[in-house]
């Protein structure tokens, strides 16, 4: 290291994630004074805010390249996926406080998790080198297998968490050995560096070269759950508390496309022929296999794991188009799932009571004659997920699509909206579970007003961005202004 | 702004809060909810009204939807003189149907639901007046259609409400099939779906022409026709008139609302308002005006013979919408949107009139088993009798008004003009008849119920009459503001309002010709009115003779011309047979059971197949794994 290109000014560009850290720890600390587990809450929360105004901050300093020797950027892009992050840990935690005693494990360790996870997704949307991209990876990864296995009593939270853990490690060791790979090479582990030397070095045939990055599309697509690296998503997803499901099926997700889009764009951007080539079939088999196994699915949790893995094959389109536009739809389409989808899990939440799973799907039977308006907002989530307009979810997928049209991918559309319209037979069939059929007996809802507030804004921001989508769309397109 | 945008989200935020808090919270208070919502925009439309009578037509968009290339869609407000009116015709009625509708749904179980929809119903009729672009009038064409679904099938466990909303809805369907191409034509044609930039650039069009199975068709003409398919469909006109009959199964108060102040009239409005374009294509309006006028007489002949109370009058709206269409197609915009107006008063009062006399009979619907209830129920008898005075023309009343205008319209557009003008006559005569028979078999002579009903009989509660009284008043007033100049200098006040966006109807008549064309209709209205009275009060034994020495006439009409026959004869019987004995003969079941079954099974085992791969043990999901990458890998480096 050159200490003299230190400059004690570039710190500022981490104040986010030291905040955010340091409000870990404060709650590590917290939790062995603390009785009330909400304050720990509280903490996070505070400690969230004062990290998402830094950010704030940051950005209206406008400034943009990258420090500490081009690792570490602070672009529009990574502010972006910045914001989907906070939302993605404020709308958990305001899920998570009535469900976690319900499951009897508020431990403090659950919130400082959390803000850690939230810490290595922020580092990797701003990360600008594989080594980074790879501690900011492993601090959210590692974060996340204990989160999903913090349910000690339950053993499939345990197997979930083994599951995910091993395989995590086991995809771990491909990116590196494309990190290792790419390093030997160019000499470099800098994703702007990687691409000049590409060019001076001559490496677009080179197969070695072209095998690093194809352990980068395993490595990264094992975050994002494309098929065939999504194995662990379903066992995980239904092990985990469903607090933690709605926190990873959305944060590591975006946290991966972003890694996904930056270093494809930035390093291999010459080699989009081949990167494409293989991403294509990828996001079919995605669609393919998220939407058409959703449908066997009888556990409500279940159902949204695959139909996590269905969105990523129709955000990944974003990715395949290689226009900057397309980059715009997928950050769109991150934020857009943030919202519905922790929406749909919120309500999952407020099923559960003591001694009631509300898991299963026939525990929906009847469900607007009891329970008028939390079937009423499930309609809307399950109306968003399948991209009913005037919901957000439709000009998500609006806009991804119209984005690969203009790429040229009008076949790959076509496949993309005709497993959207076979997804909506099992987001359609929750709904007419609630509308069609007879109540079994009295559900008890599980409500506080912190979950009141999360569904409000999840429910309030997937209408809101339907109807009046034009800001959300300027905004993604401006943050790529720099990129 | 936000005064042209509370318009429509009143009624929507009313439903909003009944719908979510009505079965748990508000119960039988919804319409402490529903009914100042409708007030407010009732007010909000007088004050719009009066800001577009000073000369403040507003074209607002709010925002742009979508923003994609060159496709965008403008969420706006077109508020011209049309707009206007159409909004003090929509909230008013509705404002009186809702406040009805608080005596006559008492005690439903259905009760907030209730007034949840017919808010719905309000608000997509209202954003459908108030579209500045085709895409969202297609928006509110489309919610109408659903709302009007919901509502007729309002009392669904009744097989028969059941199968009448589900009729509407695929009646319509057909319809509104001709209409989105429309749309999407006039999107194609013209690379916009504003109002202000389509109707602007009609010339540029004119005389072009498309192919459709080899020949050279206007294209404006293609447009109109598809366009129109569509009102013919929501306006109940022949042949897709079959669904609105059957609707009076909805709660009275629906009938009411789709009849007169939403729905049926949406067909009349879109016309009106695509009138740049129908203008530019003679033959659209000729089938305009010939659907019309058929539809008027063919309608009115079937009212006559009818026995039930909400049929009769359901049949009157099928042939007064008739008038309105022959208005438009000769041109006269503004004469069909001054019917539309008077029309909704006397026609949502005929309704709700009906209904509370159904009331009174707890739901005794058959007009024979009626008689004498002038006695019990003064308030009922003496809007009803004002409606139908209105309806039959008698001179001073709003019917006489419009439909007189209508009569001097037909009268003066050429010779096709004078047939559908004779077609015209023959109805009003019909209208005459057949209205005074409901009242004299309704409401004169003596009870023809069991003691029973006659026990109970009783005036509706005043949340029901007073509506009435309103409505009377306007089945009166109405239409003062659309005197011919004929009788008064500058009486045609409604004319003149709605010129700027409709124009001047054409066509010319000397003075004694109007008077004689007045005067003819004023006459005719007269003999229906005094036939019915000889018929029904004087010489009872009357109908019977006529009935039985025309026996197929009377059958004709009274099967209402065997169109609902023909069509399970010709359409949904060969549905039923081709799906039922072709395929499943034929087939053996295996072809039907392959398109439609065998999709979702295909696609369900696929899914149960694909969920046997997560066998949940570890080693599995890191071979596949591993195997993922192998495949790629072998794909892009050995095989390339």
């Amino acid at each position: 290291m050159i200490l003299s290109d230190f400059n004690l000014l570039s710190i500022r560009v981490l104040v986010p994630e030291i905040i955010l850290i340091c409000s870990a720890l404060i709650i590590l600390l917290l939790n062995l004074v603390v009785k009330r587990k909400e304050t720990l809450a509280f903490t996070g929360l505070v400690g969230t805010l004062v990290s998402a105004y830094s950010s704030f901050k940051l950005y209206a300093l406008s400034l943009s390249g990258s420090e500490f020797m081009g690792m570490f950027a602070f672009d529009g892009y990574s502010i972006f996926f910045k914001f989907i992050f906070y939302i993605n840990i404020v709308l958990t935690i305001f899920i998570s406080i009535r469900y976690i005693s319900i499951e009897m494990a508020s431990f403090g360790e659950y919130y400082a998790l959390l803000l850690f996870a939230t810490s290595g997704m922020m580092i990797m949307a701003s990360a600008t080198d594989l080594m980074v991209i790879y501690l900011g990876l492993e601090l959210m990864a590692l974060s996340t297998y204990i989160l999903t296995g913090i349910l000690r009593k339950q053993v499939r939270s345990g197997e979930a968490a083994i599951k995910y853990f091993l395989l995590g490690a086991f995809s771990s060791a491909f990116l590196l050995y494309g990190i290792s790979l790419t390093y030997g090479l160019t000499g470099t582990t800098n994703l702007k560096e990687i691409a000049v030397a590409m060019e001076t070095l001559n490496l677009l045939g080179s197969p070695v070269f072209l095998l690093g990055l194809i352990f980068f599309i395993v490595a990264f697509g094992f975050k994002i759950a494309l098929v065939p690296f999504h194995m662990w998503a379903p066992d995980a997803y239904e092990g985990a508390p469903t607090s933690i499901t709605a926190f990873m099926s959305v944060g590591p997700k975006a946290a991966g496309f972003a890694v996904l889009g930056r270093v494809f764009f930035e390093a291999f951007g010459s080699m989009h022929v081949q990167w494409s080539s293989i991403l294509i079939p990828l996001s079919v088999l995605t669609m393919l296999v998220g939407s058409v196994t959703a449908i066997a699915q009888t556990n409500i949790k279940r159902m949204l794991a695959y139909s996590s893995i269905a969105h990523a094959g129709y955000a990944l389109l974003g990715i395949i188009t290689g226009t900057s536009e397309g980059l715009s739809s997928m950050m769109n389409y991150m934020l857009i799932y943030a919202f519905m989808n922790i929406g749909a899990f919120a309500v999952v939440i407020m099923l559960r009571s003591e001694g009631f799973m509300g898991e299963e799907l026939s525990d929906y039977e009847g469900l607007a004659k009891t329970r008028p308006v939390a079937s009423s907002l499930m309609l809307i989530f399950m109306f968003s997920l399948t991209g009913i307009p005037p919901t957000a979810g439709f000009i998500a997928k609006f806009y991804i699509f119209m984005s690969a049209i203009n790429a040229g991918y009008t076949y790959l559309v076509i496949i993309a909206v005709i497993f959207s319209a076979v997804s909506a037979f099992f987001y359609l069939r929750v709904v007419m579970y609630m509308y069609m059929k007879e109540p079994k007996a009295e559900v008890v809802l599980s409500t506080s007003t912190a979950m009141n507030i999360a569904l409000t804004v999840t429910v309030v921001s997937t209408l809101v961005i339907g109807v009046f989508p034009s800001a959300l769309i300027e905004l993604a397109r401006m943050s790529l202004s720099g990129f | 702004m936000l005064k042209y945008t509370l318009i429509p989200l009143l009624p929507l935020i009313a439903f909003v809060i009944n719908i979510l808090f009505g079965r748990n919270y508000i119960k039988d208070k919804a319409h402490w909810i529903a009914v100042p919502a409708v007030l407010g925009s009732f007010v909000l439309s007088v004050s719009v009204f009066m800001d577009v009578y000073a000369g403040n037509v507003i074209n607002l968009n709010l925002y742009t939807w979508i923003v994609s290339g060159n496709f965008n869609v403008p969420i706006g407000f077109l508020i011209d003189q049309l707009t206007a009116t159409m909004l003090i015709v929509v909230t008013s009625i509705s404002s009186l149907i809702f406040i009805y509708s608080i005596g006559y749904m008492h005690g439903d179980k259905g009760y907030h639901r209730f007034f949840a929809y017919l808010s719905l119903f309000v608000f997509s009729m209202l954003i459908l007046v108030m579209a500045n672009n085709f895409l969202l009038l297609y928006f509110g064409w489309e919610a109408v259609g659903l709302c009007s679904y919901f509502l007729i099938g309002f009392w669904f466990e009744k097989k028969s409400a059941a199968d009448a909303g589900k009729k509407a809805f695929i009646v319509n369907r057909f319809g509104d099939f001709g209409f989105g191409l429309g749309v999407i034509l006039v999107f194609l044609t013209f690379g916009s779906l504003e109002y202000v930039e389509v109707f602007a650039n009609t010339g540029s069009v004119l005389g072009q022409t498309m192919n459709i199975l080899g020949y050279e068709v206007d294209t404006i003409t293609v447009i109109c026709l598809l366009l129109f398919c569509g009102a013919v469909g929501k306006s109940a006109q022949v042949p897709l008139h079959v669904w609105l009959p059957d609707a009076m199964e909805g709660p009275t108060p629906v009938s009411a609302l789709i009849h007169a102040a939403t729905m049926v009239t949406a067909g009349v409005f879109m016309v009106a308002r695509c009138s740049p374009l129908f203008n530019l294509s003679p033959d659209a309006m000729t089938v305009v005006a010939v659907v019309g006028g058929i539809t008027a007489i063919f309608a009115a002949s079937i009212g006559l013979v009818q026995n039930d109370i909400k049929r009769i009058i359901a049949y009157s709206t099928v042939s007064q919408l008739g008038y309105m269409f022959l208005a438009l197609g000769m041109g006269a915009y503004t004469t069909a949107i001054f019917h539309l107006y008077t029309h909704a008063y006397f026609k949502a009062l005929l309704f709700l009139g009906s209904g509370s006399v159904i009331h009174a009979l707890h739901n005794e619907m058959n007009i024979q088993k009626m008689g004498g209830l002038k006695k019990y129920m003064p308030v009922t008898y003496w809007t009803f009798l004002i409606a139908s005075l209105s309806i039959s023309g008698i001179p001073g009343l709003a019917g006489f008004f419009s439909k007189d205008e209508i009569l001097w319209r037909a009268y003066t557009g050429g010779d096709l003009g004078k047939f559908l003008w004779v077609l015209a006559i023959v109805s009003a005569f019909m209208t005459a008849f057949y209205s005074f028979r409901l009242i004299y078999l309704t409401f004169h002579g003596k009870f023809r119920g069991t003691h029973e009903q006659e026990h109970h009989l009783h005036e509706s509660p005043p949340v029901m009459t007073i509506p009435l009284i309103f409505l009377a008043l306007g089945a009166v007033g109405a239409g003062w503001v659309g005197i011919p100049p004929l009788l008064m200098d500058h009486g045609d006040k409604i004319g003149e309002f709605l010129a700027p966006v409709l124009g001047h109807p054409k066509g010319e008549g000397t003075h004694s010709e109007e008077l004689f064309v007045m005067g003819l209709s004023v006459l005719i209205g007269l003999a229906g009115i005094f036939t019915a009275f000889i018929m029904y009060l004087k010489k009872t034994d009357l109908p019977y003779k006529v009935g039985s020495a025309f026996q197929p006439v009377y059958k004709l009409l009274y099967n209402k011309y065997w169109v609902d026959e023909l069509y399970y004869k010709t359409i949904v019987k060969p549905a039923l047979i081709a799906s039922d004995k072709i395929f499943l003969g034929f087939f053996d079941g295996r072809l039907i059971e392959g398109v439609v079954n065998g999709i979702p099974n295909l696609i369900g085992s696929l899914g149960q197949r694909l969920r046997k791969i997560q066998t949940g043990v570890l080693s599995h999901y890191g071979i596949i794994m591993a195997l993922g990458a192998l495949v790629i890998i072998g794909v892009m480096i050995f095989i390339k």
